[in-house]
């Protein structure tokens, strides 16, 4: 999250984009076209309130029920909805599994199309040039990347989100957790791991 | 529209920085998220205007500039085309007045959020294709919005799957109607694409409306014929 502070010192000269926003912000309010407590509303449903802790849930029910993997599977809007996530941007969910023939990974090339509701606004790499362009067309040099190295073998799934339909991926569950409950287990689902550029049980972030 | 947005398989791009793992960088982007849903809840655009409306912008401005320009880019075009404030407004900052469109309330919000915008729609015209299917990416190159990309258009892929009929979202931007058109997963060889030395195992897969797409059959009559004409 940003912090005003972090980037605004007390009397900081504010730079010409934030000029250009603060006065669009106040003209859009004084004309009634925004309500100021709905825009403070959506920013902080999407910083604070969804996230990829819902998909985590998910996918860690996936792991340890069957049948839920099952109808995740064939329907992911209905399942990702029994555990009540859905609306804008995952109204029509689709959700791929990995396996250890087929590695799958989230794209969208011509803008930033994303699963909101499981997993939040996207990170900036998402939405960066490089990812967009590369990802369908040099799928494992990215997962080398993210420091993912995909077996020779195995199938290389690059999904593009090209219309109204958003995909989950299902990481594959970590070996030696079966013993591990619902909830710990969804502490090893990274965002990363759902968009198919980590894996589960590893760590997100690199470690500075 | 063959704009700077349709980057798949450009080249020359550098590492991704997997560090930038925050949705916003700035402060200011934040309010231009959060403006940009509200705006789009007045109804004087749909999403895919939205989206026309940030792919219509200089190449050299688009690649340059930050995911949240883009998205001010498109507010102010859209605001301004729309008729909902006016260029003075807009360069000044000061207000002519109110509108009669109505901002959506806070105590709204959870509700209009959480049922979206759903986009399948009822299409009783038998699809053209199924599953199994080999198609080929018809080569249009619209000025208005598509969301057949440029890497696909003219390569065969097979049809996985059938989503039922969507909102044509290139039909939604242009005019605004919600036609119904059937949609398909199709899938794409990495070498079909990218060439026979790329064919390491890997295939990306698209979500393609069915205008976009014609049988390879068909295309390969249309290519003879074509060929035909030459000679």
């Amino acid at each position: 999250m940003v912090e005003e502070s972090d980037h605004h010192h007390h009397n900081a000269p504010l730079s010409e984009i934030e000029e250009r926003v603060k006065k669009l912000e106040a003209l859009l309010i004084e004309k009634q076209l925004v309500n100021p407590e709905t825009l403070d509303k959506l920013v902080d449903t999407y910083e604070h309130r969804v996230g990829p802790k819902n998909g985590a849930r998910v996918v860690a029910r996936a792991w340890v029920d069957s049948a839920y993997r099952k109808r995740l599977l064939v329907d992911a809007t209905a399942a990702i909805a029994e555990l009540g996530y859905g609306g804008r941007q995952g109204e029509h969910m689709v959700c791929v599994e990995n396996t250890p023939l087929v590695h799958n990974m989230v794209v969208c090339t011509l803008c930033s199309c994303y699963p909101w509701p499981v997993l939040g606004l996207p990170p900036a790499w998402y939405k960066a040039s490089s990812y967009r362009a590369r990802a369908v067309s040099e799928p494992r040099s990215v997962l080398d990347e993210f420091g993912v190295s995909v077996n020779e073998d195995t199938d290389v799934r690059v999904w593009d989100s090209t219309a109204e339909i958003r995909y989950l991926v299902l990481p594959m569950q970590p070996n030696n957790t079966g013993h591990l409950s619902e909830e710990a287990l969804a502490d090893l689902v990274s965002r990363d791991s759902m968009i198919g550029v980590a894996l589960a049980g590893l760590p997100l972030e690199p470690t500075l | 529209m063959n704009g700077a947005h349709d980057l798949g398989g450009n080249h020359g791009y550098t590492k991704i920085d997997s560090s930038q793992t925050e949705n916003f960088v700035e402060s200011w982007e934040q309010k231009v998220f959060g403006l940009t849903l509200a705006c789009g809840m007045l109804g004087k655009w749909n999403l895919d205007q939205s989206r026309f409306a940030r792919e219509r912008c200089d190449p050299a401005e688009y690649l340059s500039s930050t995911y949240y320009e883009h998205w001010l880019h498109g507010l102010e075009l859209l605001l301004v085309e729309r008729g909902v404030v006016t260029e003075e407004e807009l360069r000044s900052g000061v207000s002519n007045g109110v509108t009669d469109l109505h901002s959506v309330a806070p105590e709204k919000l959870d509700g209009v959020l959480s049922t979206g915008a759903p986009t399948v729609l009822k299409q009783d015209s038998n699809r053209l294709f199924s599953v199994g299917d080999h198609v080929v990416v018809v080569n249009n190159n619209p000025q208005s919005h598509t969301r057949a990309p440029r890497y696909v258009r003219g390569r065969v892929g097979k049809v996985i799957s059938h989503h039922g009929a969507h909102i044509f979202a290139d039909e939604h931007s242009a005019s605004g109607n919600k036609s119904a058109e059937h949609l398909y997963g199709v899938r794409f060889e990495s070498s079909e694409l990218w060439g026979e030395g790329e064919a390491d195992n890997s295939a990306v897969f698209l979500d393609l409306f069915e205008p976009y797409l014609i049988s390879l059959n068909q295309s390969l009559i249309q290519m003879a014929a074509k060929c035909k004409g030459r000679e």
